[in-house]
């Protein structure tokens, strides 16, 4: 017992012993002044350290959350929606473009998309990702090393084309697919990426660009060009064969229920990790989206049962969707009762969307890719003009670095024209970006299984292989 | 030897079974089957689409009993079964010529 209680006398000392040297250097002038100096050096390059491992932990988890959105969230989203025959195909797209994009990204359109260029696209200097390293980028991100923003910024280019495929569902052939990818993650998502995010990207709200559009996590980048993308798509191969005179319900919605679910959980990864940081701004976006998402929900459902007369499960995950994708651009500039404000005006707009304007035009948008990210993407980067807040993301400053208003309900009327500019940007770019390449794709390889395979199903006719093969229970 | 073919509603399978065991039958074959008589299917809307499904899940039991049996199996049937509306199903009976067991050849009633 004395023993214990010497050693913890001894134990106690010692830890005293260099504060006091600390409090004595501290006290002396001259000399010990260089020591102090480096010392503080020291001490600022150790919060510098923490900080960064805070944020880089968060933010390769956030890369993380967002891959997860597509495989398995979009996935089973998608591959619940199409009839049973074509559940493997539909569920390898998004997969395979997992695959082709990243190998992409690494190659040339990482880039296009966030090397130095001129106001619409990044040029060729990070090719096969050269100088892209631990060393952080300040004019993206600070804290993080620029690999980190690569990596995460990768994901959201995975998931943007995997998105369209819900318009081609069920009649697109696969080699198709990967040609039309490929192309348009090069002519359309890389310029996009870059004059939002890049450095001196024309829209760029952060890094002064000439018409500052506030795209938080993605609305015009992500969502307008896959939404009107994937209505281009629809339009140009036609419809299904037999829509919409033969029945095509979802052959399981208890898969796209799954995958809704899995959706919003990397949702935060998207928006929160949009902040870059893992400071209060992702804190302030993670809640917006959550309550976007829950306020769509309520929005979509409570449309469908005053028209309907039953809320569906189908409903409340489309409209769970539909507020995510509309809060995106929103996220981190809007507090969380205009984050509702936004989901309640999505859920009920898509699901009159989805509902009657596409039997209204009659084409065959299958999975809603139009009616959910393109209408609702356009909705959220039109409400983020209304809805920024400075109290939430001071943005905008003058040259004294004085905060100015960010949206219409600061006064600031002129920031909803810029949203307009971005918006209608991504809808030209997506439109015409689309039709060549389509173009390019028919001329070569044809965009269409043939009727045949179709009425087989894409499983066995593009893949050799069932989704639920009938005598595996044997 | 008679074959009782009995299509009924989903829900009613578990009562049936029950009645059946009650009266003694000791085998049975269930299929889960879709289809409609009179009664007409229902609507389901997925996104604002309306699907009619006008055939509709049922079961079908087949039972094949030896001839003194059938009334009282048939009885059974029809009582646990119905509910009194439209859509309860059908019992058809008809004759068998012979039954063999698969295990050693066995043939006529005795295989039931």
């Amino acid at each position: 017992m004395r023993n214990s209680v010497t050693a913890l006398l001894v134990l106690g000392i010692a830890c005293l012993l260099p504060i006091g040297a600390w409090a004595q250097t501290s006290v002396t002038p001259g000399a010990g002044g260089d020591a102090q100096l480096a010392r503080i050096a020291k001490l600022e390059q150790a919060v510098a350290d923490a900080k960064s491992s805070g944020d880089n932990a968060w933010m390769l988890t956030c890369a993380a959350l967002v891959l997860m959105m597509t495989g398995p969230g979009l996935a089973l989203f998608y591959g619940g929606l199409v009839r049973k025959k074509n559940v493997l195909s539909t569920m390898m797209q998004s997969f395979a473009l997992m695959a082709i994009i990243t190998l992409l990204w690494g190659l040339v359109s990482y880039s296009l998309a966030f090397g130095p260029g001129n106001s619409f696209i990044g040029g060729l200097h990070n090719l096969f990702l050269r100088g892209v390293g631990g060393q952080p980028d300040p004019d993206y991100a600070a804290t993080i090393p620029l690999q980190t923003f690569m990596i995460y910024q990768l994901m959201f280019a995975i998931i943007t084309p995997a998105l369209i495929t819900g318009a081609f569902a069920e009649r697109m052939k696969f080699s198709a697919m990967v040609a039309f990818m490929i192309l348009w993650s090069i002519i359309v998502y890389s310029p996009m990426a870059h004059m939002v995010w890049g450095k001196g990207g024309l829209l760029n709200a952060s890094l002064g660009g000439r018409f500052p559009c506030l795209d938080f996590a993605g609305g015009t980048v992500v969502h307008v060009t896959s939404g009107v993308s994937a209505l281009v798509c629809a339009l140009y191969l036609g419809p299904r064969l037999g829509y919409p005179k033969q029945s095509m319900p979802p052959h399981s919605v208890v898969l796209s229920f799954i995958g809704a679910c899995l959706l919003w959980v990397g949702w935060f990864g998207f928006n929160a990790g949009s902040a870059l940081s893992a400071g209060t701004l992702a804190t302030s976006a993670f809640v917006a989206t959550h309550f976007g998402a829950a306020a769509a929900t309520v929005g979509w459902s409570v449309a469908e049962w005053w028209k309907r007369g039953k809320p569906s499960a189908l409903g409340a995950i489309s409209g769970a969707v539909a507020g995510l994708v509309a809060i995106t651009p929103a996220a981190g500039f809007v507090s969380p009762m205009s984050a509702v404000a936004i989901g309640l005006i999505a859920g009920v707009v898509c699901f009159l969307m989805v509902t009657k304007v596409k039997s209204i035009f009659g084409y065959d948008d299958s999975l809603d890719a139009f009616g959910v990210h393109g209408a609702g993407g356009t909705l959220g980067a039109l409400l983020t003009g209304i809805f920024a807040v400075s109290a939430v993301n001071p943005i905008f400053k003058d040259t004294q670095g004085n905060t100015l208003p960010s949206g219409l309900i600061e006064g600031n009327a002129h920031q909803l024209v810029n949203q307009l500019i971005g918006v209608a940007i991504a809808w030209i770019l997506a439109i015409v970006g689309t039709l060549v390449i389509l173009k390019l794709v028919d001329m070569t390889i044809g965009l269409r299984v043939s009727e045949d395979a179709e009425t087989q199903g894409l499983d066995l006719s593009e893949h050799g292989e069932e989704g639920y093969y009938w005598e595996s229970s044997a | 030897m008679t074959k009782v073919e009995a299509i009924i509603q989903v829900s009613k399978l578990d009562a049936v079974k029950d009645a059946l065991h009650e009266v003694g039958v000791e085998g049975m074959t269930v299929f889960e089957a879709r289809g409609h008589g009179r009664q007409k299917g229902h609507t389901e809307f997925y996104r604002g689409r309306e699907y009619t499904v006008d055939l509709i899940p049922k079961v079908k039991l087949e039972i094949v009993l030896a001839d003194e049996m059938v009334e009282k199996v048939v009885h059974a049937i029809a009582t646990a079964a119905r509910t009194g509306k439209i859509g309860d199903g059908k019992i058809f009976l008809s004759r068998i010529d012979e039954a063999i067991r698969i295990r050693n050849d066995e043939r006529g009633e005795n295989v039931l």
